[in-house]
């Protein structure tokens, strides 16, 4: 016969319910943050901004609360979250996710004097955010197949039929987007159009973000790629310049190419420690910030006065970039319509 | 609330998709790129499952079946893959040969991340199948191998297509290897519309149509599925006598070594090469520790969750065949097809207006896991509460029990191994989520899986590689279980 042996069973089954909701409602118990603690949304990398944001906790005695994740789900997530949101503030890696916030009405508006740490250039018109970093497009090429006379000194270089199949970008990267972007607003919607379909047209080779087309160009197998500056920096800080066979161009003038664009911060829209959350700015935009931002990250400080110690960074005001209003990238969906009809989406 | 998990993403995606208006719909719709996108994922999922099917019950029937050598460590080895998250695969073979890029790269990952689906349950329907079937076969003249296209293929093929269909309905959902590849498939479409656009209006009018691609899917896999399930007669269970290779041994041997190679020796290569390359090395063990701790933490209780939930689903579905068991059956398949991002943010717009004092806690979380991952127990479920003979129930009706009890006190009990397969599985598979668990984890809350994303966006393999690799273990010992509960009581005897 078969045993069946109910009280045994029961006993199993309710052993079993019990060890299911335990660890339930041990997690329920845990608290949510009070107005006390100042809740980051970063869609900086914590490898990144990690060190830093540790600092802030130190610097202005605030109990910080820190929630990673890439830029554009953070923004998505403020939005889907609404008023309820638990952020406090926005710490983002690029402009647009912070455009697209500050469009709905979800960032707070800043005081000018957090403002004016920055210039012009690098803040919202509007003043609902600042810039913290700055990171410039640069020509990344391989030495061995690219002698210094030959190397592009605009946009329009590259459509010479000698980088035929030899030059990569990242289709999919915010940065490469932005500076398509910022063909427009320089060139007109005609001229933008003009010079992506030459470029389709030279067979350019897509990768899967800059750190790839960067990869690339060191190895040889293509002989430009189209990157942000720090990549270059950081790789020479993990392998060893030694071991980096790619350079590094900057265009300059106010070609395309040589577009400057920044990391920010913007005050989350009715959040419960407004102080705490404008303190944090006020702190990423200090000298300390700064210098660290020089130091690890290897981009461009805002605060001109501030320089790397550590990476060999050409100092911003030497860098030549269009004059551009960065809240006018935030056309982002006529710009993805237009790579797409030339078919370098 | 297993009803509640499956829908939760649909009712978001409807209303996200007419905010914008019945026009807007429309619009999103009708755009060339919307049917080529379809297109593409279709054509992708068809062929990547047609490859597993293949690698699956060819792999399958080798190590239970034949007289391979070393297929004791064939079936361990074959069932590895699975703890390989897709993104990792994909980021070392487009580091090791870039010029895979596109349907070739995108195709190759997925299927050898994705083929033990198939190999498991067919693995296991061939440990419990009645060889007096096929000895039957023999006898009456047939050649072992109209014998294995007659007869055992017959007996495997439940278990085969709905191995298929979890790899069609995973790789409609993927985005890391189709990402990495630059194979613009549907998520693609999904994420570049919330990464370029900041729009949720287009990316949920894209995850509807996904969600009826899975439908599809589902529902031509439970008429491919057909009636054939079930054993003729009880018979004995034993071990059927292992058929002789001959001459086919070597090339046997050399493809499942290949396999093997590709689908884990090239990821493990890597992750030893990033280790010693790269000058950002010196993790925090700490760090490591308490990553490590919070993956089996949160998949755990994902993993628990999906089962509880699962269990009402499955054991309506094996013993009951109505139209309310088939479209609960039917409804919990569709969040296997849709991407975490869409999943997880379906929660965040739910979670934080009906449960805001579980928002972003560990419960959530696991919730989240339970959408996604739903269907991968049911099926576990389904299949283990078929096999357990219903005459045990009848008996245990008859001598009083109530219909609740001797589900409790009989069925449940007796297919314990099919459904701790089950919660393996997604135990596994929550391991290795991304999109959702950055989205609803508790702040400052690490997984394996989220430090590994967070080290190589920012470039520092030599530091993501031991998140890496420990994510490989914590995934690979509920495999190696899942291959163990799975031999059946036969073989363990």
């Amino acid at each position: 016969m078969f045993p069946i042996r109910p009280r045994v069973r029961t006993g199993a089954v309710i052993a079993a319910i019990v060890a299911l909701t335990a660890p339930l409602a041990v997690a329920c118990g845990s608290g949510q943050a009070g107005p006390d603690t100042l809740v980051i949304y970063s869609g900086r990398h914590e490898g990144l901004v990690g060190g830093l944001l540790d600092r802030l906790g130190q610097a202005t005695g605030l109990d910080v609360e820190v929630r990673y994740g890439g830029s554009a789900e953070m923004a998505a997530q403020i939005l889907e979250e609404g008023a309820a949101t638990e952020a406090d503030l926005f710490f983002s890696q690029d402009a647009g996710a912070l455009g697209a916030l500050g469009e709905q009405g979800r960032l707070a508006t800043l005081p000018a004097r957090v403002l004016n740490r920055a210039p012009e250039k690098f803040r919202a018109a509007d003043g609902s955010w600042v810039a913290t970093s700055a990171r410039a497009r640069v020509v990344a090429y391989d030495p061995g197949q690219v002698r210094e006379e030959e190397l592009p000194e605009s946009a329009d270089d590259l459509l010479d039929p000698r980088w035929r199949g030899q030059i990569g970008y990242a289709p999919t990267n915010a940065s490469w987007q932005a500076s398509v972007t910022g063909f427009r607003v320089l060139r007109g919607e005609a001229g933008a159009r003009a010079w992506l379909t030459g470029f389709a047209g030279n067979q350019p080779q897509r990768y899967q973000n800059n750190l790839a087309v960067l990869d690339a160009v060191d190895q040889g197998q293509i002989a430009l790629g189209l990157i942000n500056h720090y990549y270059w920096h950081r790789k020479v800080a993990e392998v060893g310049e030694e071991n980096v066979n790619a350079r590094l161009h900057y265009v300059g003038g106010d070609d395309p190419l040589a577009l400057v664009n920044v990391a920010g911060a913007g005050v989350v829209e009715g959040n419960d420690s407004p102080d705490a959350a404008l303190k944090a700015v006020e702190f990423l935009l200090s000298e300390q910030a700064q210098r660290y931002f020089a130091d690890n990250t290897a981009e461009y400080p805002v605060n001109a006065d501030v320089t790397s110690a550590r990476h060999d960074l050409p100092p911003l005001t030497e860098v030549q970039s269009p004059d551009i209003d960065l809240s006018s990238l935030s056309s982002l969906q006529e710009t993805l319509a237009m790579l797409q009809e030339v078919g370098l989406s | 609330m297993a009803a509640a998990a499956a829908l939760a993403p649909l009712a978001y995606l409807v209303l996200r998709s007419f905010e914008g208006g019945v026009r807007r719909v429309g619009d999103v719709l009708w755009q060339e790129r919307t049917l080529a996108l379809a297109g593409r994922s279709l054509a992708l999922a068809g062929a990547v499952a047609a490859a597993c099917l293949v690698l699956g019950v060819l792999g399958a029937w080798l190590v239970v079946r034949s007289d391979l050598p070393g297929r004791r460590a064939a079936a361990v080895l074959l069932v590895l893959p699975l703890a390989v998250p897709s993104y990792v695969s994909g980021f070392t073979w487009i580091a090791q040969w870039p010029s895979l890029a596109g349907f070739p790269g995108a195709f190759g990952v997925l299927t050898l991340v994705s083929f033990p689906y198939v190999l498991l349950p067919v693995a296991a329907a061939l440990r419990s199948a009645d060889p007096a079937v096929e000895e039957v076969a023999r006898t009456l003249g047939k050649p072992a191998g109209r014998t294995f296209l007659l007869v055992t293929l017959r007996q495997i093929r439940p278990a085969a297509t709905a191995g298929a269909l979890l790899v069609a309905l995973y790789v409609l959902s993927d985005f890391g290897a189709v990402s990495l590849m630059r194979f613009e498939a549907f998520t693609m479409g999904i994420y570049t519309s919330y990464q370029a656009t900041f729009d949720r209006t287009p990316a949920a009018i894209l995850g509807c149509v996904l969600v009826v691609l899975a439908m599809a899917l589902t529902y031509g896999e439970r008429r491919a599925r057909g009636a054939a399930a079930g054993r003729a007669a009880r018979g004995a269970a034993r071990t059927p006598h292992p058929v002789p290779l001959g001459r086919a041994r070597i090339p046997a041997l050399a493809g499942v070594v290949t396999v093997v190679t590709l689908a884990l020796g090239v990821p493990v290569y890597s992750l030893l090469r990033w280790l010693l390359a790269g000058r950002s090395a010196g993790v925090d063990p700490a760090d490591l520790l308490s990553a490590t701790w919070g993956t089996v933490t949160v998949s755990g209780l994902g993993a628990l969750l999906t089962v509880a939930l699962a269990i009402p689903v499955g054991v309506l579905a094996a013993r009951h065949r109505g139209p309310v068991a088939r479209g609960v059956e039917l409804a919990s398949f569709a969040g296997h097809a849709l991407p975490g991002i869409t999943v997880g943010l379906a929660l965040v717009f739910f979670g934080i207006r009906v449960a805001p004092g579980l928002y972003q806690e560990v419960p959530m979380l696991a919730f989240a896991y339970a959408v996604l991952f739903l269907p991968l127990a049911v099926g576990a479920v389904r299949t283990a509460v078929a096999n357990a003979p219903p005459v045990l129930e009848d008996v245990a009706r008859s001598l009083g029990k109530g219909r609740a009890a001797t589900q409790l006190l009989v069925t449940l009990p007796l297919s314990a191994p099919g459904i701790l397969a089950g919660a393996a599985l997604v135990f596994l598979t929550c391991a290795k989520e991304l999109p959702a668990t950055l989205l609803l984890r508790p702040t400052g809350t690490d997984t394996l899986a989220t430090q590994l994303w967070s080290n190589t966006e920012i470039a520092a393999f030599a530091a993501a590689a031991p998140y890496a690799a420990v994510l490989l273990v914590v995934a690979a010992v509920p495999a190696l279980l899942l291959d163990q509960f799975l031999r059946g009581p036969a073989s363990r005897r």
